[in-house]
């Protein structure tokens, strides 16, 4: 089974094969509240690791969003970018960001498994 | 410098609020709802809201003190009548706007409703201004709430019986268990509602109670979505010493007769204004789709010439898209005017447009 790993910067990241689908985790929804605008990058593009690769907008500020990994963008999900409310709701299931064919799978090792995160996550809340 | 705290404070997190440092205050710009939610309950229900750490300087004096104040705030005191409240500025000799404030008339002389970030700048720049004459407090032993929303009049009325009968704009003493209390029919949100200024002691009780018959917390966060959807400017945004009431579009609240006798700080240029026009105008802007423009978002012509700057833009929860509003130049301040903003390197288009975005349809006195 794939397993989802997560970034210092609130993205979670789920492997299969060698197509990455990447979104931001329930802990970052909390920190940003309503989010209320959301941009994409545009299929077919290319984004590195750590790059911004997307935007959300809370009530109160604008937020990068980050790729864990590099890759070409080959799916973004339209949905949260018509209702981005829908991020709120469902942030780490149907509420993906966008898919990318990765280029190295080596670039998933640094990142966390979810008990770390959880940790990571706790230790960050201000 | 220490960070001050709300009467209301334990209530707030008792209601799990996120707080935020607002003008040297730990305000709750949230609840666990959110702000999307709180904007909502207050349009549709009933929303209070901590503005405690606002200034409430009381002024007291008779005829004395309404001819000393009319040199310094451009409104008829002389006519207002007892228990009225008129919005006001106080303007520097240029125009400037130093802060924005409602001004109530009451048996004892005026209470002065500040901005936190303002109110101790004003009281030494009023002191002087009147040469110490008069009593002047700035009240810290008292709170301030306000109950914005269509079921806010009935809410506070089964609680304080006879607010029901306020008229907008004006107030009167009233008793919560035999404690005084200044209520005046005002806001800051585009709705109906009150704000009440209560001793320290009960106004967490008094609160509770306005909860207990259905009224809930909002956070900053939501009374600034609400205001700005209402057309509202906001103190150190959309106005601030580099701007005059003119410019702000604000002159509907210059009183007309004291124009016409100039004798007020400020007025020579506020007449050199309303006669010869400014250069730059408040406008409402809005965005074209879901994007955002927030404060500093730099505005272009069609002929990709700069022409002014956004002061303050979110996401208008009950108009469901983006809200802003902003200084442009005059000739390009027309309803419908076309305009480019500047987000995130790219342009996107936008127009001009009426304020507010948001416009009740309440009749006045109704419940």
């Amino acid at each position: 089974m794939s397993e989802v790993k997560y970034s210092k910067e609130h993205e979670w990241i789920k492997l299969e094969g060698d197509v990455a689908t990447i979104g931001i985790t329930k802990h970052a929804t909390e920190m940003l509240g309503d989010i209320v605008f959301t941009e994409l990058p545009e299929k077919g593009s290319n984004v590195e690791k750590d790059g911004t690769a997307g935007v959300v907008e809370s009530t109160k500020a604008a937020s990068d969003v980050y790729t864990p990994v590099s890759g070409e963008v080959v799916d973004t999900n339209q949905e949260i970018v018509d209702d981005p409310s829908k991020i709120n709701q469902d942030p780490e299931n149907s509420a993906w960001f966008f898919k990318l064919k990765i280029k190295d799978k080596s670039e998933m090792d640094s990142l966390m498994n979810k008990d770390d995160y959880d940790k990571f996550a706790k230790e960050t809340t201000t | 410098m220490n960070i001050k705290k709300t009467p209301l404070y334990q209530l707030h997190q008792e209601n799990r609020a996120k707080f935020v440092e607002f003008a040297g205050y730990q305000m709750p710009i949230q609840y666990s709802k959110g702000i999307v939610e709180e904007h909502k309950f207050t349009r549709s229900h009933s929303g209070i809201f901590d503005v405690s750490h606002m200034g409430q300087l009381f002024i007291y004096g008779g005829e004395d003190l309404i001819k000393d104040l009319e040199k310094i705030f451009p409104l008829n005191l002389k006519n207002l009548k007892l228990n009225h409240s008129k919005y006001s500025f106080l303007m520097d000799k240029d125009a400037g706007i130093h802060d924005d404030l409602i001004i109530t008339k009451t048996n004892e002389g005026f209470l002065i409703i500040l901005n936190a970030a303002c109110k101790d700048d004003d009281f030494k720049i009023l002191k002087e201004l009147l040469e110490e004459k008069y009593k002047m407090v700035l009240d810290e032993n008292r709170s301030l709430i306000a109950i914005q929303g269509p079921k806010s009049p009935q809410i506070l009325n089964d609680v304080i019986d006879g607010v029901k009968d306020l008229n907008f704009m004006s107030g009167n003493w009233f008793l919560f268990q035999d404690h005084k209390v200044y209520i005046t029919r005002s806001g800051y949100t585009g709705e109906d509602g009150f704000e009440i200024s209560i001793p320290n002691d009960f106004v967490d009780k008094l609160t509770r109670e306005l909860i207990n018959k259905g009224s809930k917390l909002i956070g900053l966060g939501a009374r600034d979505t609400l205001r700005l959807e209402a057309g509202l400017c906001l103190y150190g945004h959309d106005l601030d010493k580099d701007k005059t009431p003119v410019e702000a579009n604000l002159k509907w609240a210059i009183s007309k007769e004291r124009i016409s006798k100039g004798d007020f700080i400020g007025s020579d240029i506020i007449i050199k204004q309303l006669n010869n026009g400014v250069s730059k105008i408040r406008v409402g802007i809005k965005p074209e789709g879901r994007i955002i423009a927030r404060e500093k978002t730099k505005i272009f012509n069609q002929l990709d010439v700069h022409i002014g700057e956004i002061t303050s833009g979110t996401f208008g929860p009950s108009v469901n898209g983006p809200v802003a509003m902003g200084y442009v130049e005059n000739e390009f301040s027309k309803k419908d005017t076309k305009v480019f903003l500047e987000v995130r390197g790219k342009k996107h288009a936008a127009s001009i447009c009426n304020l507010p975005f948001y416009k009740k349809s309440y009749v006045k006195g109704a419940n």
